[in-house]
């Protein structure tokens, strides 16, 4: 009897997973379909777009700066083995441009700006703010869900540019200015190494997706959640974990398609 | 539109974010170094290319005049048939000479032209006469082990 209770837990568990990824993407589908009005009344991507991307500034920031410094340090100590300290901008360079840049900007936008989007949601939902909105026939989705999930989109490859390039510059501040790696030759090797098509622009692509991957977890954890103070909880932790990983195993698939034996 | 102090920060944040994506094309990238929008194609038989990939670049008196395109295994004469897209600045005699470098030991391999001394110029789609092949370590190193082993033993 035991062993017939564990099964049918199991194909339980498989179909409601199944089930949600459906409505996830009926949820998906509709976003897109009532962004139109979003876009037409600008000021409220506006003002997600303040939430989610300039209050990220500071985080991104920071951490840019410290991970390019750490790959400075690290790197200069590796390469000073094989006496060529001076691609040490190289590295820096297409480890945050290729990788570092879009995955850990994502992984920080989905902790940073993810949970509070599926925290609010989520709070409107369990204080009938979502109801009220439907009894006087406003869209929710087209109100509530569509600028947040432009503003995500919009600011996520801008973040991971921005963390970029502080990066670089840590990297700079600590291999050059401290260490005292050869200012020509880490810039110069590094725009030698570096393709705009090839590198810049398969991050930026990569930083889209990461964006819109995760933006979209957001709400809809937010919006499916149970409206309990424990089902808000619950929904912003799957958010920040259901994200990261989807980053994590989006980011291999995306280098595997732009990447391979280039 | 009455302006907020909201469209203040997002704006800066937008312009934050490009004025980064434009340093990482222009400073970072080769967007700003190297523009090869007006080249002409030659074409060069190796008979071994080494370590030698596209988008190599290609000198002559180290300065940068273009890029390997691609690299592809003639069948008829089981030899290395690149392709090269030089600057259109640049024009080189019909007797030039390719050879495969090397930056540095181990660094990476690049195309040296070395112009020889014919008054006509190669055109688009010419072919590069002399070449000289890419240095591979291993074939050195044997060369040097036989004809240390050649030596007479007089040297003992």
């Amino acid at each position: 009897m035991a062993l017939i209770k564990t099964i049918r837990e199991i194909g339980h568990r498989v179909i409601n997973a199944v089930w949600r990824i459906g409505v996830a993407a009926r949820f998906f589908f509709l976003t897109i379909l009532y962004s139109g009005n979003s876009f037409r009344r600008f000021n409220l991507i506006v003002k997600e777009l303040f939430s989610s991307g300039v209050m990220s500034l500071i985080i991104i920031i920071v951490a840019g700066l410290f991970v390019g410094m750490v790959l400075g340090l690290q790197g200069y100590e590796t390469l000073k083995r094989y006496g060529s300290e001076s691609a040490l901008g190289v590295m820096v360079a297409l480890g945050l441009v290729r990788e570092l840049g879009p995955v850990i900007a994502a992984l920080l936008f989905a902790s940073r700006a993810g949970s509070a989007m599926t925290a609010e949601i989520g709070l409107m939902k369990a204080t009938e703010q979502i109801s009220a909105m439907e009894m006087m026939a406003v869209n929710p989705i087209a109100r509530i869900v569509a600028p947040r999930f432009w503003a995500g989109v919009i600011s996520m490859p801008l973040l991971a540019a921005l963390f970029s390039a502080v990066g670089i510059f840590g990297g700079y501040l600590v291999g050059v200015v401290q260490i005292g790696v050869d200012e020509g030759s880490f810039w110069s090797q590094m725009q030698a190494a570096v393709d705009f098509r090839e590198d810049v622009l398969n991050g930026v692509i990569k930083s889209l997706v990461f964006g819109t991957v995760v933006t979209l977890i957001a709400l809809f954890e937010g919006f499916d959640a149970p409206p309990t103070a424990e089902g808000v909880s619950g929904a912003t932790t799957r958010t920040v974990v259901t994200s990261s990983l989807a980053i994590l195993m989006l980011d291999f698939v995306l280098t595997a398609i732009m990447f391979r034996g280039a | 539109m009455e302006r907020t102090t909201l469209d203040l920060w997002v704006g800066m944040f937008v312009v934050a974010g490009v004025a980064s994506l434009v340093f990482l094309a222009m400073k970072v990238g080769n967007l700003g170094t190297y523009n090869m929008s007006n080249t002409y194609e030659l074409h060069a038989y190796f008979s071994n290319v080494g370590g030698l990939k596209p988008k190599a670049s290609i000198k002559d008196a180290g300065v940068l005049v273009g890029r390997v395109v691609s690299i592809n295994l003639d069948t008829n004469r089981y030899e290395a048939d690149v392709v090269m897209h030089i600057d259109k600045r640049y024009q080189f005699p019909k007797d030039t000479f390719a050879n495969i470098l090397t930056s540095g030991l181990l660094g990476e391999q690049y195309i040296g032209l070395m112009p020889g001394g014919d008054t006509e110029m190669l055109k688009n789609g010419d072919r590069i006469k002399q070449t000289q092949s890419a240095m591979v370590l291993e074939d050195l190193i044997s060369k040097f082990m036989f004809s240390k082993a050649a030596e007479p033993a007089a040297t003992k």
